[in-house]
């Protein structure tokens, strides 16, 4: 009966020492909120490095693009403790950082010498400062991102494709400089027998839910040089908005999408922009910057069948800004431990083998490297891009901002209603009435 | 002994079971305090999670407040918001959608549905397993059907353009059931009606075997021809029932919302928009808590009012 007892005391204890050791482990892991994408994957092989230096464990929360405004803005509205860490967009600084979900970083910075002057200017001024531009930082940039294309490299340089192309336009086929030069291209490749299966020329962003049309549209709206104000933060819009360089852009994207898409492509992002390609449907597609690892990698179309280029000029050089930057949470409990994560991030070496496993480092001591630009076959024009990216409104209204948009492109460019002048009109009718009610007009 | 008896005893048997303090508690109590005492918990329960929102919306529907900014001070605006509503025409254009989509599903799903249950109450050989295969689709998620939908919709691969092609001889490729204007919003009243027709098929179903045989046995001695009976007996006996359904489905269908956005994100454009995706968007993504309110109040309005309308109307009817 002692036995017995003495038993039950000891697997009692264990029980008790176990339950307390869960809890001494659970209190060190902070969780890290962010898209499900690829880079994600790279992130969490990352992370382990955190884990093995400090003792504290990483746990991971990630949601589908399409949900993954929805879902983080909630969780955030609603002074939820999910995440201690969010990588979020940049359009969501001013609401983070006015609606108080993030913490300030300036103080942290300076006690740990973490200085912004390391990080690539683009990627400071768009991830992780608020008001734009001043020292006031809510982020530390994380994953540096832009809009960018992708092409048949092994179309391209069939000789007989040459040969026809020369034929229609009078010049080698290569990689378009301009957008005018895209759309030929797209047009000559659709409809085109190549292997005996027909090819349609581009995917390009037409998605109505999130935030899609606006992302690929902007990025020929940028190129003939849209401006969203006359005079930053003014919030002028008249004659910037819808100046005839943007009517023309607009009608040009519109023009894109009629003649040279795939069909079905109506409501077409980041994962029907991959599935259309990885198909072998259309020669060129635009996409964010963070997937061309995993398709320079892929067997059907990765290696020597697909080739990079940055998004062309028309009147200017510009790319739709992507990417994130990485904040505290002010609700979390664990501010303390998801700190000294940020400060592990911000080290050149961490930065050094983010990129190494398929992140995009804003990390100076990365880009400037020597050896970037060869180091992938795409990073010479990442860095390009970085250099002449442009960004949605960062407002803290922002959700309400680019939902007119999405309503007003897809409108007009899907739905072929009314002209892209009036698009552009009514555009600027819904902001002024969003500026209003927030008290800056 | 009687079950009266029994039932007695075993009264008395608790009675006395109980503890002294809680008897006297009860004894003091009428009959009519103890149902309030039952009901109380219930009646609670309702106040706190339908009635209490619903008067706090009316509230919020007078304010600029957002749900995204706690801390903002929060405005009274009179009724500006339902001005806003009422005078927006992307709001009214979202009517009209929704309009045709419930016009056209109804008269669909309650055209089909009665063939259906007409013929399933044939009963020929099978017609259980028939019934059982016709109510599949209403047993389905809104999110898989939108899904499975989507697939079949597609230009290039999906089973639904063939089909079509081959009866007219069309391209496949050369038209789109979501990505038009002109189709999108046939396509969502096509995937509505394949989903719910069996629904107004049961209800059909249930009205059309409650009508006794000796009716049409009395109208066949009156040598009723089969569209004299059908017009004078089937018709009319099935309406009840047939208006049932059509209320149940309407109000329904009124505040559609997964299987659309599964299948089109209400677009393209706005054209397949229903004021209830709209409402979601003010006010889960625009955050315009106030506005949203009130236009949440105007669609429960509408629906309520039309409910009422058509319910005096079925009780006219059923009292013929």
């Amino acid at each position: 009966m002692n036995g017995y007892r003495k038993t039950w005391a000891a697997v009692l204890c264990g029980t008790m020492l176990g339950g307390f050791a869960t809890t001494s482990a659970q209190a060190q892991d902070i969780t890290l909120c962010w898209a499900a994408w690829d880079p994600a994957n790279a992130l969490v092989e990352l992370s382990k490095d955190f884990t093995a230096e400090t003792g504290i464990g990483m746990k991971f929360e990630f949601v589908p693009w399409p949900n993954f405004a929805d879902r983080m803005l909630n969780e955030l509205n609603s002074g939820g403790k999910l995440c201690d860490l969010l990588i979020g967009d940049s359009q969501w600084i001013g609401g983070g950082a006015e609606n108080g979900h993030y913490v300030k970083l300036n103080d942290f910075f300076d006690a740990e010498g973490i200085s912004m002057d390391d990080f690539a200017p683009a990627t400071v001024y768009a991830y992780s400062t608020w008001p734009k531009g001043t020292p006031n930082y809510w982020a530390l940039p994380a994953m540096g991102d832009a809009n960018a294309w992708f092409y048949r490299k092994d179309w391209f340089s069939k000789p007989e494709i040459q040969e026809a192309f020369k034929a229609e336009y009078g010049r080698d086929l290569a990689p378009p400089e301009t957008q005018r030069e895209l759309m030929e291209i797209a047009r000559f490749f659709q409809g085109r027998e190549i292997d005996g299966k027909t090819r349609y020329g581009v995917n390009i962003f037409t998605e109505r839910g999130s935030e899609g049309i606006t992302m690929g549209a902007t990025g020929a709206l940028y190129a003939w040089g849209f401006k969203y104000e006359n005079t930053p933060g003014k919030y002028d819009m008249e004659g910037a908005v819808n100046s005839p360089e943007a009517v023309e852009a607009l009608e040009f994207y519109k023009e894109l999408y009629k003649c040279c898409t795939a069909p079905g492509y109506t409501d077409s992002y980041m994962q029907e922009s991959l599935d259309s390609f990885k198909s072998g449907q259309v020669a060129m597609a635009m996409n964010w910057f963070a997937f061309f690892p995993g398709l320079y990698k892929d067997e059907q179309v990765g290696g020597d069948k697909i080739g990079f280029f940055v998004n062309p000029k028309q009147n200017v050089e510009a790319s739709t800004l992507g990417g994130q930057g990485i904040s505290v949470i002010s609700y979390s409990e664990k501010k303390d431990e998801a700190l000294k994560y940020i400060k592990w991030f911000a080290q050149p070496a961490v930065q050094a083998k983010w990129w190494s496993l398929g992140g995009y480092s804003a990390h100076n001591s990365v880009l400037n490297d020597p050896g970037f630009k060869d180091s992938q076959p795409f990073a010479a024009d990442f860095l390009k891009a970085m250099g002449a990216v442009q960004d949605f409104w960062q407002e803290p209204a922002y959700a309400e901002l680019l939902l007119a948009m999405q309503k007003r492109l897809h409108d007009y460019i899907v739905a072929d209603q009314g002209t892209a002048q009036e698009a552009l009109d009514k555009l600027i009718a819904d902001w002024t009435e969003t500026f209003e009610d927030e008290g800056k007009l | 002994m009687s079950q009266m008896q029994i039932s007695q005893r075993a009264a008395d048997r608790l009675a006395r079971s109980t503890p002294h303090g809680i008897a006297r508690r009860v004894r003091g109590l009428s009959d009519k305090a103890i149902a309030w005492l039952f009901i109380a918990p219930t009646i609670v329960l309702l106040l706190a999670i339908n009635v209490f929102p619903l008067i706090w919306t009316v509230y919020l529907s007078f304010t600029d407040f957002r749900a995204n900014r706690i801390n903002r001070a929060v405005e009274w605006v009179g009724l500006r918001n339902y001005e806003r509503v009422l005078t927006d025409p992307d709001i009214w254009h979202n009517m009209l959608v929704t309009a045709h989509f419930l016009f056209w599903t109804m008269f669909f799903q309650v055209l089909i549905g009665f063939a259906l249950a007409w013929l399933i109450n044939k009963n020929f050989r099978g017609h259980g397993v028939w019934t059982t295969i016709i109510l599949l689709p209403m047993m389905l998620s809104p999110a898989v059907v939108g899904n499975f939908w989507t697939f079949l919709y597609q230009p290039q691969i999906g089973l639904f353009n063939y089909v079509i092609s081959f009866f007219t001889g069309a391209d496949p490729s050369s038209f789109q059931m979501i990505g038009s204007v002109n189709l999108a919003p046939w396509a969502i009243v096509i995937v509505d009606t394949w989903m719910w027709t069996p629904y107004t098929m049961l209800i059909c179903l249930a009205g059309l075997r409650s009508i006794p045989d000796y009716i049409y046995e009395a109208a066949e001695v009156d040598r009723a021809g089969p569209f004299r009976t059908f017009w004078s007996i089937t018709l009319p006996m099935v309406m009840p029932f047939l208006m049932l359904a059509v209320l149940f489905r309407s109000i329904e269908n009124f505040k559609m919302f997964d299987l659309v956005v599964e299948l089109t994100s209400g677009g393209p454009g706005s054209v397949t928009e229903l004021a209830s995706i709209n409402l979601k968007r003010e006010a889960f993504e625009k955050w315009r808590t106030g506005l949203s309110s009130a236009f949440a109040i105007i669609l429960f309005v509408t629906v309520f009012g039309a409910a009422n309308i058509y319910v005096k109307a079925l009780n006219t009817v059923k009292s013929r």
